[in-house]
């Protein structure tokens, strides 16, 4: 396998504030990372690293087999798109399309077929001869793709790319993304705290957290193995369920205030007896009945119910625990109803309340 | 980022009249009396300038020329003695636009690419460095005057044109430094980052990217250097060598002068051919340095 980005050991500081910390990642060839993570967590500083914009404080960061680690951002083989567009303003579109081939020195007809194809690519032929000022915000991020996309570069970083756009656009836009991926197939790292973004376009998703990686992995198994409790509640939305409680019998079953839960199918590893544990469920992985089940069910009460078309979210009650629960719009319960939730055992998480990680 | 403008939708009602209330007369009453308190002076120096002596003798400062006559103005500009000399203003002016000029554009390239390099290209001590230019400005001229004698007499310019305009750029840096530091600190860092990654240099994100979109600030650092040096005095005589005085000192020698009848006439004349620079430039430019100072205001 090869690899198209390798970053090894990198450490990054501001002063004393430590922002990248011994961070390790490999991407291979044609892959589509997504940085995924709460604002402040080092998404950008990663990116301006790889980009060449940063100067690392430790570590290194190979491309395409070269250690690039001291290159400057234009030795690189990589084009970026920012989220603000940044498109210079004083150039028309096809000035800010070739701006980077002039500075090349590259000859006038090469310059020509390449920004001849990436508004072909991009469907932005028409707009070659107007200035930024006069685009919308959609054509300016087309642009700003387009001025990565006639370096002719193997490795696309994109820095939230869509986050200036509206919800259609950006919707529009995401699609677009994933068609150009699967046209030019080559190395894509795209940063953003949007999850619907992160699972629809990552062949891998790095969640990170104060300028560590918590877990990369794909976007299925982000989802539904999370590595720990800070991933399985950043991910998902709405948020998981965590009931409190512990582990009994060896493990073969989940005490949450006084609720015996029979852990016989969990996917994780062996669970052992623990005095603290969570429970982590899905609300799309219980069910309403009205019937008990002994070491299945967990008694609640309905408080409000919120339909979102086709399903509806019912926050319900259980003990002091609020939870919340995705069921067909059509078997809504009546707030106030005493029900129970079946428990999807297959696809729950066990964390440690030590070390917050999944077992 | 852009404005969008945008109308109210659907307005309704009778368009609003413009009706001269008390409040509005307030206004324009102020301002008419301001306005005619400030053109008072000009008003009284062209009048002047226009006038004969004889007639300037009847008193009555306010009154047109009964007879025009530019012969004040002659005289200001070609043979008016300003010191052993008496060939007029037109020495000085052409002095100070020697000053002017050089002293004008080298500091202003000087201060737009270390405002440049401060805002984006921060090296380690840039802040420390940026803190005494800044200090640099709070200290009082006549501090320095003594000490730069000296150096200008070291480095063998004393009393030459090279010495004035040495010393306006020195001490214009601050000031536009500052200036360009902050318009350049008030542009997106994306836009300088896409610049690298796009393969500019230094000086290629410098001129092709940023001063094409620096206008502003350029025209403002222009009017406040050129109004600056070319009102200076102080410099100007201490600096320059008698050969080489500005404007101002020649003006100041003319109305000075201690022999002879006092030429009002002259004197206004003068003063006005001097004040005509300055001014000129406001005129023309007034709008574009409102913008400027706005656009540099906008982050610091
Ligand atoms: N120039 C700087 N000097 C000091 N600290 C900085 C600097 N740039 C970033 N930081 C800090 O580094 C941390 C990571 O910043 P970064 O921009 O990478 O976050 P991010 O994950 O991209 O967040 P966001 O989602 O808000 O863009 C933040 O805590 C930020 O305060
Ligand atoms: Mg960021």
């Amino acid at each position: 396998m090869t690899y198209s980005i390798q970053v090894k050991d990198l450490t990054l500081n501001f002063g004393a504030v430590s922002v990248l910390k011994t961070m390790n990642l490999d991407v291979t060839e044609g892959e589509f990372i997504v940085l995924l993570g709460p604002s402040g967590c080092g998404k950008s500083t990663l990116l301006n690293c790889l980009a060449g914009l940063l100067e690392p404080s430790d570590g290194e960061i190979w491309i395409k087999g070269k250690n690039v680690t001291w290159a400057e951002p234009n030795e690189r083989g990589i084009g970026m798109v920012f989220q603000s567009y940044a498109l210079y303003p004083q150039m028309t579109v096809r000035g800010n399309l070739s701006f980077g081939l002039r500075n090349a020195r590259m000859p006038k007809g090469e310059i020509d077929k390449r920004v001849a194809r990436a508004s072909e690519i991009l469907q932005i032929g028409p707009l070659l001869d107007r200035k930024p000022g006069a685009l919308s915000g959609g054509q300016r991020q087309r642009v700003a793709i387009g001025r990565a996309l006639v370096r002719d570069v193997d490795v696309f970083l994109f820095d939230e790319p869509l986050s200036n756009l509206d919800a259609k656009l950006r919707s529009e836009l995401r699609v677009e993304i994933k068609r150009l991926h699967s046209r030019l197939k080559n190395t894509m790292v795209y940063v953003t705290h949007d999850q619907i973004e992160a699972l629809t376009l990552a062949d891998r998703i790095a969640v990170m957290k104060g300028g560590v990686i918590q877990q990369l992995a794909a976007p299925q198994e982000i989802y539904n193995r999370p590595a720990n409790l800070f991933v399985a509640g950043f991910i998902g939305s709405p948020s998981m369920n965590f009931l409190p409680g512990q582990t009994l019998d060896g493990g073969r079953s989940f005490d949450f205030a006084g609720t015996r839960i029979d852990l016989e199918g969990y996917e994780g590893g062996a669970v052992g007896t623990r005095s603290k544990a969570i429970l982590g469920l899905r609300p799309e992985h219980l069910l309403i009945q009205t019937q008990p089940e002994p070491g299945r069910t967990i008694p609640a009460t309905v408080e409000i119910d919120e339909p979102m078309g086709a399903d509806s979210l019912v926050w319900l009650r259980a003990g002091d625990l609020a939870m919340s629960v995705r069921v067909p719009v059509e078997q809504r319960p009546q707030p106030g109803q005493a029900v129970h939730l079946r428990v999807d055992i297959r696809h729950a998480s066990v964390f440690d309340s030590e070390t917050e990680a999944r077992v | 980022m852009t404005v969008q403008l945008k109308t109210a939708q659907n307005p309704r009602g009778p368009r609003p009249r413009r009706i001269l209330n008390p409040t509005r007369l307030m206004i324009y009453g102020v301002l008419i009396v301001a306005a005619l308190y400030y053109i008072m002076p000009l008003w009284v120096m062209v009048m002047t300038s226009l006038k004969g002596m004889p007639e300037i003798r009847l008193g009555n400062i306010f009154s047109p020329p009964m007879e025009v006559t530019f012969e004040a103005w002659g005289k200001a500009w070609n043979t008016a003695c300003t010191g052993l000399q008496c060939e007029g203003l037109k020495v000085g002016f052409w002095n100070s636009v020697q000053i002017t000029v050089p002293s004008v554009v080298i500091s202003i390239i000087i201060a737009s690419v270390s405002g440049y390099a401060l805002s984006f290209w921060k090296f380690k001590g840039s802040e420390t460095y940026f803190t005494i230019l800044i200090f640099g400005s709070f200290i009082p001229y006549q501090v320095m005057l003594f000490p730069l004698v000296m150096i200008c007499r070291e480095l063998g310019i004393y009393g030459t044109l090279s010495a004035v305009i040495l010393v306006h750029t020195i001490f214009g840096m601050p000031i536009l430094t500052l200036l360009f530091r902050n318009y350049f600190a008030s542009l997106p860092e994306e836009l300088f980052k896409a610049a690298r990654v796009d393969g500019a240099g230094f000086w290629g994100i410098f001129f092709k990217v940023l001063v094409p979109m620096s206008t502003p600030i350029f025209v403002v650092a222009v009017i406040l250097q050129v109004t600056g040096i070319w009102n200076d005095f102080l410099f100007g005589v201490v600096f320059a060598g008698t050969k080489n005085w500005p404007m101002t000192v020649q003006l100041n020698n003319i109305v000075n002068a201690t022999q002879g009848v006092k030429e009002y006439n002259l004197n206004m004349a003068a003063t006005i051919l001097t004040g005509l620079v300055p001014l000129t430039i406001y005129f023309i430019s007034g709008k574009l340095f409102v913008r400027g100072i706005a656009a540099g205001a906008v982050k610091g």
